[in-house]
């Protein structure tokens, strides 16, 4: 049976999710594994729930869906509402909780921290908080080697974005070491 | 020569479907764009540029397709691409182009319908769309790729296809698989290979347009290429002009439909997995037989017999093919998102000597693997 792992980046649209999905699944394939990234939106450019989905794997992947996801990022309450009960019993949960009001659940493999504040406080922007948290997600499963990820970063942002994307995966990356410590 | 981890990449199924049609020799394209197909228009905006290529986004749908018409007339290989809403507009002119033999390609990246439905959610509910869209008697090719890799290979094979047999070609993808962003190893350029239209002698004293050649394809001219010829959607005789003569046209709207049909064994194109024993075979296209093919390990892993036959090419109808495993399997499997279109073509082929179970799915969400094999423990 090949090595798969099930990730889902969920939350409201305008989040960058899908960015972030694609991102991911580029790091994946530089770091020589096997992906699919597959996505589900509404039609609004903004609002409305989003979600992107990877799956990462040293074999064939068929079907293209998230299962039961292994890793699972939420960064709205109603993803958190929605996901956080599909996730795999051993699963990692990583929360934005810059906007989440309801209670947490609570357990060794989950992570709540306010990417969005970070990326606002940090970089003026909220608009970062997909890299943020995408370098977190990275540092803590290590599902990606960090180098992958910089470069799959830096391929699929506008020119001229590059110090601050970088700057903010690098902010997402040691917020997972303090989150460890 | 790089080697093959390097050459590996992350694309999206729309953007295969570009590589595709540039590798193809594609020149032309007008669109209006729609989602789920709106990366198509945009990337050839940038891209087809390059090549020397036209790219023009038009006033609609139906204009669209008539500009392709016109510039594959004039020798280029031509494409639009869209969905549900726009596939419908361009049937009237996707007969003109059956009827006056003109090489085109249409991209429908399916979504949810009817009307406009979910743009944004997946479906396979075009899939006699495809086939009787356009009215009148004609015969059609339809592709429906299940991968991204795919969708590149298909894109070629139907501008090869359209270009040998001048016929309209139909990529019925879906929003999962145009969507979709997998691993993909492009072939080298030249690798795959890449058929033009036949070109008619020069110098001919009487140009027929519209003459068969043995294969029963004219060999119509590009237009401002040696002959001045008419075209129309009127029926016709060799020489390109109206006709009402019945005798004449009977063989006309024969020949349009036998240029295919004769020569099904060239065009279909389909994949069998684990069928060899199978006693339960699972008939599946586009992005439900990757479901299917998770239900088939499930399946097996459990000791159940069960296979896969996926139709790459869905028109012309791989008959011959669903035909010889009805007579190996007891039970037949149709998972679609629709409510049951393909099925009916399974069910005319096996004419009763298997059951044909649907397994249908019309809310925007892809069918899961657990879903088809709910219906095989149900036998």
């Amino acid at each position: 049976m090949a090595l798969t792992s099930e990730i889902m980046l969920s939350g409201t649209g305008g989040q960058g999710l899908i960015l972030a999905g694609q991102i991911l699944a580029d790091a994946v394939i530089r770091d020589g594994k096997n992906t699919v990234q597959t996505q589900s939106y509404g039609p609004e450019a903004r609002g409305g729930a989003s979600k992107a989905e990877v799956i990462i794997s040293d074999g064939e992947i068929d079907y293209p869906k998230v299962t039961q996801p292994d890793i699972l990022l939420v960064m709205s309450g109603e993803a958190l509402k929605k996901y956080a009960g599909s996730i795999d019993e051993n699963g990692t949960l990583i929360i934005d909780d810059t906007y989440i009001t309801d209670t947490l659940p609570i357990g060794t493999n989950v992570f709540a921290v306010p990417y969005t504040r970070i990326a606002k406080e940090n970089l003026g922007k909220e608009m970062f908080a997909n890299v943020v948290a995408l370098g977190a997600l990275a540092a803590i499963t290590g599902i990606v080697t960090k180098e992958s990820l910089q470069l799959a970063l830096m391929s699929r942002i506008p020119p001229g974005s590059e110090a601050l994307n970088k700057k903010a995966l690098e902010l997402g990356w040691k917020s997972a070491d303090q989150a460890a410590a | 020569m790089k080697d093959v981890a390097q050459l590996a990449r992350l694309m999206q199924g729309n953007e295969a479907i570009v590589e595709g049609a540039l590798a193809a020799g594609l020149r032309f394209f007008a669109g209006y764009p729609i989602t789920p197909s709106t990366e198509i228009s945009e990337l050839l905006a940038e891209r087809l540029p390059l090549y020397g290529g036209k790219f023009i986004q038009m006033e609609d749908e139906m204009a669209s397709m008539a500009a392709i018409i016109g510039a594959s007339l004039a020798g280029l290989k031509s494409l639009t691409a869209t969905s549900g809403p726009g596939f419908s507009l361009k049937q009237e002119n996707i007969g003109f182009a059956s009827m006056a033999e003109v090489p085109c390609v249409v991209v429908n990246v399916q979504r949810h319908g009817p009307s406009t439905g979910m743009p944004t959610a997946p479906a396979q509910g075009d899939v006699m769309q495809a086939r009787w869209g356009t009215h009148g008697d004609h015969a059609i090719i339809a592709l429906c790729p299940a991968s991204v890799q795919e969708s590149y290979s298909l894109t070629v094979e139907a501008f090869n296809l359209s270009e040998k047999y001048r016929v309209p070609v139909i990529l019925l993808t879906d929003e999962v698989i145009g969507h979709m962003r997998e691993r993909v190893v492009l072939p080298q350029p030249g690798a795959m290979k890449v058929i033009d239209r036949k070109k008619p002698p020069t110098g001919l004293e009487k140009y027929y347009p519209y003459q068969p050649g043995e294969d029963g394809v004219p060999s119509v001219a590009n237009f401002c290429e040696n002959y001045r010829f008419h075209v129309t959607g009127l029926a016709h005789d060799e020489s390109g002009f109206p006709t009402t003569n019945p005798e004449v046209v009977e063989k006309l709207i024969n020949r349009l439909n036998d240029k295919i049909m004769e020569h099904v064994d060239d065009i279909v194109l389909s994949e069998s997995w684990l069928t060899k024993d199978a006693e339960i075979i699972i008939v599946a296209y586009g992005a439900v037989s990757r479901s299917a093919k998770k239900t088939v390990k499930e399946a097996r892993a459990a000791g159940l017999k069960v296979g896969l036959f996926r139709p790459i090419t869905i028109w012309p109808f791989p008959e011959k093919e669903i035909a010889a495993l009805s007579r190996q399997a007891h039970t037949i499997i149709v998972p679609e998102m629709n409510l049951g279109q393909l099925k009916l073509e399974v069910e005319r082929v096996t004419s009763g000597r298997s059951k044909v179970i649907g397994v249908n799915k019309v809310n925007g969400e892809l069918i899961t693997p657990g879903e088809i094999l709910d219906a095989i423990i149900k036998l």
